[in-house]
């Protein structure tokens, strides 16, 4: 079991939690995650590892509330413990080497390019953060962000903070503008990063996307993650979760993180439905 | 009563059991395992001990079956086997103990794996607990993994008084035992939970959601955190596909992960979260242990189920007791069939699969007849979801984080076969890390002799 030390809410559907988890501190990377479960007859879930501190020996997360299972997480506080919490899972994000990157990252996508971002910029990489929310109430970590790059642009869909339009929009402006970047980074949802990859395919910068397929066991097992990277399966969970963003079928995954789209939405109706009865 | 038959074992009607989740064979009670037991001949040189992988002494607790003293008896198993209540269930007997048996050369075997399940579960029934070591000797031995093999090893080397620490990637400890078998083979609960609480009244700690080769290493446990020596029996989990067209459709699964869902996860179960898309035409392909407990699982959540396998009954490697029980319960064998594509529809989910027929030919060179295509023998199964069985390898996750561990072509640990002595020094490894995928009664095996060879290692050192 492992405790929350800290709570901290985002936005009304991102919450952060820093988690006591030494062992999971001592060798988190940027890109790896974490595989948890809430409570005893909880699902696994995998979970992107949004900063660590090896001193403490905490590692923090970020996540959206979307179904029944981060329901069930955003429902408890500072002190309380989390049933399971295993990793750090997947390959680390390949950051040596690297002098110029774009970091492209939506929605709660940008816990995940946060660390990246980090890390990078920690090395002397010259980093250029792209941030896509849908409005201003979404907007997370925007002074974090501002300390790890030498360029921030913040975008809005509806234009009500920032600049409006998508993160794509952006990140061709910036190419347009004579950037020459070693390597884009993109973490967000799948629709996005298709259409990242689409964009610099026809500059031909090289791009890297962090993938989220469905997960049980985070370890290689099962092949639940897997996906098909040029013409070849891989496991998101070993293999992964970045991989070079033209070899991916998004198509696919975007077909594949569907298969339970049923079973969410009644498991997150009933859960709501509990929670409504325990406040009457 | 006929001493050439053995007596028979009660098990649910297929009808019924068909719909539920719970133990297909209900096992003997006290007066039938007497009476099995009194047709054992108790032989001086009893050839039964040889087929076992532990070498257990099968007339001695016979014996006292027949007597009906069921403590003794589970003492006497208690000498050679940690989890009797499990390999009574699912060792395949007839190609071992059951196989060597005199009484079997005119007549039925003796029912020695049912008599060893009667002698656990009667001890688990009467809070029979296991013997706790006295003597501690100080040193640290880390098991890499809990299926078979580390239990076994773990719970021999807690004997010889060592402080033994399992590391587990899951949340539950177990391995293939709770992920793999399903709960109507092998009751999770009751059976298994008790073998794993008579390990840990042993003194053997165990870690679940440690990842070896991601949340620490073996050099690290080593070198750092103070281990002596190392057992690895971290099994063969990385599932194998065809790599035919249509493959990561929605709805085409590993057996691993539709096993998992519902055994580990519970996923038949209504009160636990995680999901299971169990589909209502299910094509198994391959015929071993897995895909009929694959099958058996998706019939149980409410579908009609194709066992689709390329050789023919007389070489399916599934027990000869599961093929029976799958075949009562109304699964539907295809054999002599190939899957050549899995048909996707415009949503991404399968609408059926493209079989060909097949027939055997020439021995290959393990001797065993290779399946060749019949020309012009295409057709269509329909079926919404399929499970692909095919086998499994070692995961590399501990082989390419370890130094000086090495691996052979199948990416099998390499591990002489003695004392399970690896290529690094301290460092020892068995059951399906080093064979590929086998049975629990091997594994076992391996992580017996692996004490074994732990323990000369470290007095010697």
């Amino acid at each position: 079991m492992n405790q929350i030390i800290k709570k901290q809410i985002l936005n009304p559907t991102v919450t952060l939690m820093e988690i006591d988890a030494p062992m999971i501190a001592k060798k988190a990377e940027p890109g790896q995650f974490i595989i948890l479960r809430v409570d005893e007859n909880g699902e696994r879930i995998p979970l992107t590892i949004a900063d660590y501190n090896r001193e403490k020996g905490t590692v923090t997360i970020i996540f959206q509330i979307v179904g029944a299972s981060t329901e069930a997480l955003n429902h408890l506080n500072t002190g309380d413990y989390i049933q399971d919490f295993a990793g750090p899972l997947g390959k680390a994000t390949e950051t040596e080497g690297l002098k110029k990157v774009a970091v492209v990252g939506g929605g709660v996508g940008c816990a995940i390019a946060y660390p990246v971002a980090k890390k990078l910029h920690e090395q002397g990489c010259e980093v250029h953060s792209i941030v896509g929310f849908r409005n201003k109430d979404l907007v997370i970590l925007e002074e974090e962000f501002k300390n790890a790059s030498s360029k921030l642009v913040l975008m809005t869909d509806d234009g009500s903070y920032g600049e409006k339009g998508l993160v794509t929009d952006a990140l061709k402006a910036l190419i347009e503008d004579g950037n020459q970047y070693d390597t884009v980074i993109t973490i967000g949802p799948l629709i996005m990063m298709k259409f990242v990859c689409s964009l610099t395919k026809t500059y031909g910068v090289k791009t890297i996307a962090s993938m989220n397929p469905i997960m049980i066991d985070g370890t290689g097992m099962c092949g639940g993650c897997r996906l098909s990277v040029g013409g070849k399966t891989k496991f998101a969970c070993v293999d992964g979760p970045d991989f070079e963003g033209f070899e991916i079928d998004f198509d696919e995954a975007i077909a594949r993180s569907s298969i339970y789209k049923p079973f969410e939405l009644k498991a997150h109706e009933t859960l709501c439905n509990l929670y409504k009865m325990e406040v009457k | 009563m006929d001493v050439l038959k053995r007596i028979p074992v009660r098990e649910q009607d297929p009808e019924v059991r068909s719909h539920n989740f719970s133990e297909v064979c209900l096992g003997y009670n006290m007066e039938e395992a007497m009476e099995e037991a009194s047709r054992c001949l108790k032989c001086k040189n009893a050839k039964c001990i040889t087929g076992c992988p532990v070498s257990i002494d099968i007339p001695e607790f016979i014996k006292e079956v027949e007597a009906g003293n069921i403590e003794s008896a589970s003492k006497v198993i208690g000498q050679y086997s940690a989890l009797p209540a499990v390999c009574g269930r699912v060792c395949p007997q007839e190609s071992q103990c059951e196989e060597r048996c005199i009484r079997g050369i005119k007549g039925e075997p003796v029912s020695i794996g049912k008599l060893e399940r009667f002698v656990a579960d009667w001890s688990r029934e009467n809070h029979i607990k296991p013997e706790i070591p006295s003597v501690k000797n100080g040193k640290k031995v880390a098991v890499i993994g809990s299926g078979p093999a580390g239990l076994t090893c773990a719970g021999d080397l807690a004997k010889m008084g060592y402080e033994v620490t399992i590391f587990e990637a899951l949340h539950e400890p177990g391995g293939v035992l709770v992920y793999g078998i399903p709960e109507f083979r092998l009751p999770k609960d009751t059976v298994v939970k008790t073998e794993i609480e008579n390990v840990k009244a042993l003194g053997v700690k165990i870690e679940t959601n440690v990842v070896i080769g991601k949340s620490t290493t073996i050099d690290e446990l080593m070198e750092e955190e103070g281990f002596d020596a190392v057992f690895v029996g971290s099994g063969a989990g990385l599932p194998k596909f065809m790599g035919i067209p249509g493959e990561n459709a929605n709805g085409v699964f590993s057996a691993n992960e539709y096993l998992t869902r519902s055994n580990l996860m519970k996923a038949f179960d209504e009160s636990y979260d995680t999901p299971i898309a169990a589909g209502k035409k299910v094509a198994v392909v391959g015929g071993g242990n897995v895909a009929m407990d694959a099958a058996r699982t998706a019939l149980r959540l409410g579908a009609e189920v194709y066992i689709v396998y390329r050789r023919s009954e007389e070489e399916l490697p599934a027990r000869v007791e599961e093929v029976h029980h799958a075949k009562e319960e109304g699964i539907i064998f295809k054999l002599l069939t190939n899957p050549k594509e899995i048909l996707v529809d415009e949503n991404g989910w399968v609408k059926g699969m493209i079989c060909v027929e097949m027939e055997l030919g020439e021995p290959d060179a393990s001797g065993r007849r290779r399946p060749v295509e019949k020309s012009d023998s295409e057709f269509e199964l329909e079926v919404d979801t399929v499970i692909m069985s095919l086998g499994t390898s070692p995961n590399p996750l501990i082989s390419s984080t370890t130094r000086g561990l090495d691996i052979n072509k199948y990416r099998c640990i390499i591990a002489n076969e003695e004392n399970g002595q690896t290529t690094k020094e301290g460092v020892f490894a068995g059951g399906d890390a080093v064979t590929g995928a086998a049975t629990v009664i091997l594994a076992m095996g391996a992580g017996k002799a692996a004490a074994k060879g732990i323990d000369e290692y470290l007095k010697n050192k």
